[in-house]
């Protein structure tokens, strides 16, 4: 836990270094009169309809769905890779290649499965 | 170890130093970027304002302060003044974690010799050991790649904040493909993981400072002259790491987010002044991260076998040179320190000279690349080391 304390001192840092400058510019920048109409946001000229009400292709939701379900399996094999010499030092090095095959069997036929179906076409 | 007040500052201090040097580099990265394309495309770029044009962008960070501010009057306001702070955090984070030279190790000392005189300083202190980082965290790859995974949230917080379409898609496209490329990312470190067998980036770096061996068969080989490097036992897995960083940092060939014949400028269309700078800063600072990490892990991080080594930086300047104690740990830290510097320009220059080159990817080739190209191509790469590292040290016998 100690060796996080100067990450934690550098996040609080770096906000306080953000916050000041964004809040810089309401200081020093020019006071100008707002109005509605110059508060729109870029739309060409036309009205903006707002984040809010804007359809969004369901195919991003799908992309990151599909992400967490690879990340997390990447995940895995982290700990496993950090080991795998170890492992083959003491003699049980086909034991830890055989268990890892199977898993990247299953992650392999997952990921063209989801080839095969079509869920990362983009048209 | 004891903790000192002493220790305390210089830790404090080395790691403000890094964040004001992270920010610091932007202007110059820019300046650099607007003069080399300008060579690249046969034009002048930037070359009133100073030497060489040097001042212009210190006049432009003075300039983007001076500006009105604005926010769309349908936007969510907390949202969209907190986007640009959180653009920051990834990079600062991911750079102080990474070391950029070797640890310096003090003996006890009582007086600061500087030159002509000396400063008494009455009691002894030390012995110390200042890492060349922001800190020392030992499963140093995890947290460098968790870190910097959370710039996808202030592209999602600017896009969602402006209430435009345009910054919408723009954060949209932006997330969907940092995530896609961050799983080929994720699995081209795996390789390195095999390899090296540590998350810790200090020992990564001094496994490669010595010459290259390996073990062949079950017996140990040695080839001198050639160093222990990444990019010779990986790569592939190099390529792959490299391709992925482009992505990740949202330019070009990848530059999806900011398309600006499709999205007018992605999800900064609403920002501008210093808010707009901001995401800059993120993404420059996110540039010199994928630079280090590339130097660490596949090019010999701050050493240069055989040339400059911990050891012969050390001997150079207590044989060569003639001194003693600190001032040799000092000095060797801080030549291994300008080798690492060297290195990252180079990767630097690679980043700017790219985008000068290369088109842009329509995105469903961009989709189509991180998926059914990196993905398989890094998960080869895995089994491939897996299986060569078997072999290699002959397990079954």
């Amino acid at each position: 836990m100690t060796e996080l304390i100067p990450v934690f001192a550098l996040t609080g840092f770096v906000i306080l270094f953000g916050l000041a400058l964004v809040f810089a510019t309401s200081l020093l920048g020019p006071k100008t009169k707002q109005s509605k109409v110059k508060q729109l946001a870029y739309e060409c000229g036309l009205e903006g309809e707002g984040a809010d009400s804007t359809k969004v292709p369901v195919k991003f939701y799908l992309t990151a769905i599909l992400f967490i379900l690879f990340d997390i399996e990447i995940i895995f094999m982290y700990p496993w890779a950090l080991a795998y010499k170890d492992f083959i030092a003491t003699g049980r090095g086909l034991f830890i290649f055989s268990s890892m095959a199977v898993f990247l069997a299953i992650f392999i036929f997952g990921l063209f499965w989801e080839i095969r179906s079509k869920a990362l076409e983009w048209e | 170890m004891g903790v000192d007040l002493f220790e305390i500052t210089v830790n404090l201090v080395k790691m403000i130093f890094i964040f004001v040097m992270m920010v610091n580099a932007v202007p110059l990265l820019v300046w650099v970027e607007r003069r080399g394309s300008a060579f690249i495309q046969n034009r002048y770029g930037p070359n009133r304002v100073g030497p060489l044009g040097l001042v212009q962008l210190l006049a432009d960070a003075v300039k983007f302060i001076f500006k009105e501010e604005f926010v769309p009057g349908k936007g969510h306001r907390l949202v969209f003044y907190l986007a640009p702070v959180v653009a920051l955090i990834p990079g600062a984070l991911a750079f102080a974690a990474i070391p950029l030279s070797m640890p310096i190790e003090l003996g006890e000392f009582s007086q600061i010799p500087l030159g002509l005189f000396t400063i008494d300083l009455g009691e002894t202190y030390g012995p110390y050991r200042f890492a060349f980082q922001g800190y020392e965290i030992g499963i140093g790859i995890v947290f460098v790649l968790g870190v910097s995974s959370l710039a996808a949230y202030a592209l999602l917080m600017a896009g969602w904040g402006s209430a435009n379409k345009y910054s919408l898609y723009g954060a949209l496209r932006a997330s969907a493909q940092t995530i896609s490329y961050e799983l080929a990312l994720g699995l081209s470190l795996v390789g390195i993981l095999l390899l090296f067998n540590t998350f810790n980036f200090k020992e990564i770096v001094e496994i490669q400072s010595q010459a290259l061996t390996f073990s062949f068969l079950g017996s140990q080989m040695t080839v001198p002259y050639l160093p222990n490097w990444g990019i010779i036992y990986q790569p592939v897995g190099a390529i792959i790491f490299f391709a992925a960083m482009f992505a990740e940092t949202n330019r070009l060939p990848f530059d999806l987010p900011e398309a600006e014949a499709e999205l007018v400028a992605g999800y900064h269309t609403e920002y501008g002044g210093i808010k707009m700078n901001m995401f800059y800063i993120g993404e420059y600072g996110h540039m010199l991260v994928a630079s280090a990490l590339m130097v660490t892990f596949y090019f010999g991080g701050y050493t240069l076998y055989p040339f400059f080594t911990p050891e012969t930086v050390n001997q150079f300047w207590s044989e060569t040179m003639g001194l003693t104690g600190n001032p040799v740990a000092l000095l060797s830290s801080l030549s291994l320190h300008l080798v690492f510097m060297v290195k990252l320009v180079i990767f630097l220059w690679v980043f700017i000279h790219v985008r000068w080159t290369l088109p842009r990817f329509r995105y469903d080739q961009l989709m189509d690349l991180g998926w059914k190209t990196m993905l398989p191509w890094a998960l080869a790469n895995t089994i491939l080391t897996a299986v060569v590292i078997l072999i290699m040290r002959a397990a079954w016998s």
